[in-house]
């Protein structure tokens, strides 16, 4: 009895597979604010993708059902320990967040537009980079931990005041070399299993992958809460967790190359909505 | 044919009880895609290869791969061609090279080289994230692969 429901079990699944599309849904935060989830692609994706989607599409009911509701969002916890950081005091210098930006409301239009160049250091940076200089030049206190719980909690903040915002990341002028370096990183084949991130999202999407549905790996939802292992995820820490699963050597979190990679990729979405923190499986 | 047969069984045989003469991976010898020899000499088993394909920790081909005689294994991808009537479209050699090296025969091929242990770009030591030390081999032994082979060629429609 036991086999014979395993076996309908398996032929149900089966099924479910032929139409593993994205879903035809809309995604409303509470019942108030419609995010763009599908859009035209941007220019520099001509003839390689006509629309950009975000991973909502590519997950269940439950899951996404779960990101329409700020009482429902587990991630929204985070934002909340990420609010208590803007506010409070630490360092040298006396300083919060706060002290400098106002309320955190006021950074609204902040990540849309990360990663970017700064034009007194002379670099790209991500927002990672941005809130750890500001704590270590401006406050006088200690870095955080690139995908660490502190970080991932204020990068949780600082995406939920601008959900709804259409990521605009700029890809030319003084980026455009890290952008190269980031397209070039995108398509390359890496590890064992010779597997580009162009493979599984941008010629795959949609299909299953065992039982795992392909998105286009698009990270506007960032960070993003993951019921997989039940805590906010970074980007480059999920960056690193598809590489290493090409069987690779990855690269490290805040290392220039997942910099370059993470303006790629953003810039790959540019016309969604930021989403952070996002629900995903 | 009953001679190769049995030749077939002697070499088997000889290799089992001395040493299984194993193809290198750097060794093994394509043609137009297709790998005529046997990688170890002793033919495969169809039931090993089932597990084999089926197997997360080993060949995982349902990843990727649908297969109507799997359907007792949970969830098969959809990235490559469905494997059904596989032993009808291509023969043993086809089938080894594929395994094998699925590069040789389609260039741009999604399909990871199962016996192949050089220029890989910043190969990993397994899932670990870490760089490959003298440990990395290929993703399947040569007896595996001559198993998924054997395996394969049974998918007749």
């Amino acid at each position: 009895m036991r086999n014979l429901t395993g076996a309908l079990l398996a032929g149900l699944l089966s099924t479910t597979f032929v139409s593993a599309d994205p879903v035809d849904d809309k995604l409303v935060l509470n019942e108030e604010t419609t995010l763009v989830t599908r859009t035209a692609a941007p220019a520099h994706l001509s003839g390689v993708l006509d629309e950009v989607m975000s991973g909502w599409l590519f997950r269940g009911t439950e899951t996404r059902a779960m990101q329409t509701d700020d009482f429902d969002n587990p991630g929204m916890i985070f934002v909340d320990k990420g609010e208590d950081s803007w506010n409070a005091v630490e360092g040298t210098e006396g300083k919060s967040c706060a002290s400098c930006h106002g309320g955190s409301e006021d950074m609204a239009g902040v990540r849309p537009v990360y990663p970017k160049f700064n034009e007194a250091a002379g670099e790209v940076r991500t927002l990672e980079m941005q809130v750890n200089d500001c704590r270590e030049t401006q406050m006088g206190a200690d870095k955080w931990k690139y995908t660490g719980g502190s970080m991932a909690n204020m990068t949780a903040l600082l995406a939920s005041v601008s959900r709804g915002m259409p990521v605009n990341v700029a890809i030319d002028g003084p980026v455009q070399s890290t952008w190269d370096e980031g397209k070039e990183l995108y398509y390359a084949r890496t590890g064992q299993l010779e597997l580009s991130c162009a493979n599984c999202h941008e010629e795959n999407f949609g299909n299953m992958i065992r039982a795992d549905h392909l998105s286009q790996g698009q990270i506007n939802g960032f960070p993003t809460y993951r019921l997989k292992n039940t805590k906010l995820n970074s980007v480059h820490a999920r960056f690193k967790g598809c590489v290493r699963d090409t069987r690779a050597e990855t690269y490290k979190p805040g290392s220039s190359e997942f910099v370059a990679l993470e303006l790629y990729v953003a810039s790959r979405g540019n016309g969604l909505s930021v989403e952070g923190p996002s629900v995903r499986n | 044919m009953r001679i190769l047969g049995i030749a077939v069984v002697v070499t088997g045989l000889t290799a089992l009880t001395v040493y299984a003469e194993e193809t290198a991976p750097t060794a093994v010898s394509f043609t137009d895609g297709a790998v005529v020899q046997s990688l170890t000499g002793v033919s495969g088993d169809p039931v090993k290869g089932r597990e084999i394909v089926g197997s997360k920790k080993m060949g995982n081909c349902i990843a990727c791969h649908e297969i109507t005689d799997l359907a007792d294994v949970p969830f098969h991808g959809e990235i490559g061609p469905m494997l059904d009537g596989a032993g009808d479209r291509w023969t043993e050699a086809e089938l080894r090279g594929i395994v094998s090296n699925a590069k040789m025969m389609f260039e741009d091929s999604l399909m990871p080289s199962f016996y192949r242990t050089d220029g890989f770009l910043r190969p990993g030591n397994a899932y670990t994230g870490k760089a490959a030390d003298d440990t990395f081999g290929p993703l399947l032994g040569a007896q595996q692969i001559e198993d998924v082979v054997a395996y394969l060629s049974t998918l007749k429609d």
